[in-house]
């Protein structure tokens, strides 16, 4: 009965356009916006619980921010433009590296031509946009295929991109500075002389940035770029018909959905990761994405917060629950039954709500709006 | 219905010939059609009315012919340029983007007239609002025009039938074209819905002075709409002039009815 929208009259197009029109909505993303910037940093300042050690922070809070940034990026190519991509793992490596790069110094020695290209290395903030910038590239380059494939056979085309990346962050000493182990650490963050080093200013860190990427992308989506998009998804033909470039809405999903995966692959490995292998940005993590995206609901922004939440945290509990009723489990059981019941999970939800998890919420605010007489 | 003042030609089809491999769709189909009128083109199954909108749009190239449209010639052109000359269709087949609230729908009809590059969409502050909420403005005249205020914010794969037909002919109307190509507006509409839309064909026509171009099967509302109809029968153009005319045509009724051989 709290949630109502009786009495609350939009009187300009501005406010009927508004990201939450209904104010009980614009109220709980108030709360939930202050607690994640000043309630969490807080406990976890005073270690209060659950803040009582750095695990909530480090190994579940941080890469949940991460991904769900890279899942934004994944939803407006799969999940608006409707381009079926496998190869995110390896434009989050393209962003890693290209930052990683740039923020130690750039040097190709072009010895044909007598001389070489020297950068000297860029302060962080630069190089992770950089970095994003070079995955944006690539993922235009990558993209062009789509103009011609669609669906499954577009997905095997991006996969293409994940191998190569995979083989040139792997076998090109010159991306990891001729590491010989293969392994490269990030610099020093700093970001304008404040030094970025303890979870917590990490946390923070990473919520800056997934919280003005999801407001841009947010934009975006609901702008004329955004329809553009969903129409070549839903029906490319009549798409054309009504003057969009088919070219143009294609190859802007690819270099904006790129771009935010690239920034986010740079934070993971300079934020999260710290020092990091090609593995890290494998085709596991593709398809981590791809579900995240699938499960939260496809060409939905919040839907990729809520399906990171989903596929990070279901394996941690699921290993927790059994601890916690006294049951004892071998950790071979234990990973066996994650798989079994996450697949299980997943098949289910596939089946019920084939849109994902920010369907079911909408299909709830509307029940809730009309509760209780629903009529 | 009284025809328009002038004689003035928008489209003039010379020639169209159209095959399909062994199929002949087409052959050496001409007629025009002149600003402000409304144009019917009807015939039995099969005859090639939808294969000539698709080739007034581009979206199919003619073997042979030229297709002169405000003056200018061509041989053959892509989908959006047609649309960027100002031609739009809607389809036999409701071609709406179906993942999309009926708003979302007549505003992507507004694509072609919307300025603001990536960067300033993204910002969504100063002219790319202003420009949003421009155009808003204009969506929203279509949308009272066409009686579907309350579905504005439905996603259009919920509409009844009739409803997603008249919202793609809001999509199509937020082009400003200067000819409307309506693939069977009444295909399975009951009596209601058709009057509807041929109120709204009508209106369109009067109030905005569109030119439209229209394939339709019932004959009464071809007679009672349209100033000029065209006959097609297996591709090839047997008869032209105002309904009266048609009606009476000897090949028009022994292709509808069949003739003894």
């Amino acid at each position: 009965m709290l949630y109502r929208e009786a009495g609350q009259f939009k009187t300009t197009y501005a406010e009927d356009m508004a990201i939450f029109p209904i104010r009980q909505d614009r109220i709980a993303l108030g709360i939930l916006l202050g607690i994640a910037f000043v309630g969490v940093p807080l406990l976890a300042t005073f270690h209060i619980w659950p803040f009582n050690s750095e695990y909530l922070l480090w190994a579940i809070l941080l890469p949940f921010l991460i991904l769900a940034l890279a899942a934004i990026g994944v939803n407006i190519l799969v999940g608006y433009c409707g381009q079926i991509s496998l190869g995110s793992g390896a434009f989050m490596a393209i962003g890693a590296y290209s930052a990683y790069k740039l923020g130690t110094g750039v040097h190709i020695p072009l010895a044909w031509f007598g001389f070489a290209i020297s950068i000297p290395p860029l302060p962080v903030l630069p190089s992770i946009l950089l970095g994003g910038l070079m995955a944006a590239i690539a993922g235009i380059l990558f993209g062009i295929p789509s103009l011609r494939i669609k669906g499954l056979y577009l997905a095997v085309a991006t996969l293409a991109a994940q191998f190569f990346f995979d083989w040139v962050f792997l076998r090109v000493p010159w991306f990891t500075n001729y590491a010989p182990s293969g392994s490269v650490n990030a610099p020093r963050l700093d970001f304008f002389g404040l030094a970025v080093n303890t979870p917590i200013e990490r946390y923070l860190l990473c919520l800056i940035f997934i919280t003005v990427f999801a407001v841009l992308a947010k934009n975006l989506v609901r702008g004329n770029l955004g329809r553009q998009w969903m129409a070549i998804r839903d029906m490319d033909i009549a798409a054309e018909l009504i003057g969009i470039r088919p070219l143009y809405a294609k190859l802007t999903a690819f270099a904006v959905s790129s771009f935010i995966i690239g920034v986010a692959g740079a934070l993971w490995a300079f934020v999260y990761l710290g020092s990091w292998e090609p593995l890290a940005f494998s085709i596991d993590r593709s398809l981590q994405l791809l579900f995240m995206v699938i499960i939260g609901g496809l060409g939905s922004i919040m839907g990729s917060f809520v399906g990171a939440a989903f596929i990070l945290i279901l394996p941690i509990m699921l290993n927790l629950i059994p601890t916690q009723l006294g049951v004892p489990l071998s950790t071979e059981t234990i990973t066996h039954l994650e798989f079994i019941i996450f697949g299980s999970l997943i098949c289910y939800l596939l089946i019920k709500e084939p849109h994902g998890f920010a369907r079911l919420i909408s299909i709830g605010k509307e029940k809730l709006r009309l509760w209780p007489f629903p009529y | 219905m009284r025809a328009p003042d002038t004689n003035e030609i928008l489209l003039q089809v010379e020639g169209v010939s159209l095959a399909f491999g062994g199929v002949k769709a087409l052959r050496d189909v001409s007629f025009d059609i002149r600003k402000g009128e409304i144009r019917a083109i009807i015939g039995p199954n099969g005859a090639g009315k939808t294969s000539m909108l698709n080739v007034i749009n581009g979206f199919y190239h003619p073997n042979h012919g030229a297709i002169t449209f405000k003056g200018r010639t061509r041989a053959q052109m892509q989908p959006f340029e047609a649309s960027r000359g100002g031609i739009a269709r809607t389809f036999q087949n409701v071609a709406l983007f179906k993942g999309m609230s009926a708003l979302d729908n007549i505003m992507a009809g507004r694509t072609l007239k919307m300025r603001r590059g990536l960067l300033w969409q993204m910002l969504r502050y100063g002219p790319a609002l202003a420009e949003e909420i421009e155009h808003r403005h204009r969506v929203e005249e279509i949308i009272d025009f066409l009686e579907i205020e309350a579905i504005r914010k439905v996603p259009v794969a919920r509409l009844p039938y009739g409803l997603q037909k008249r919202v793609e002919l809001g999509r199509a109307l937020a082009m400003e074209p200067d000819l409307l190509l309506l693939d069977e507006p009444m295909a399975g509409m009951n009596l209601e819905e058709k009057e509807d839309m041929s109120r709204f064909i009508i209106d369109v026509n009067n109030h905005y002075g569109t030119t439209i171009a229209l394939i339709e099967h019932d004959m009464a509302v071809v007679m009672d709409l349209s100033h000029r109809v065209a006959v097609l029968d297996h591709g090839v153009k047997i008869a032209d002039g105002t309904p009266d005319e048609v009606k009476e045509n000897q090949a028009v009724i022994d292709a509808y009815l069949g003739v003894a051989h």
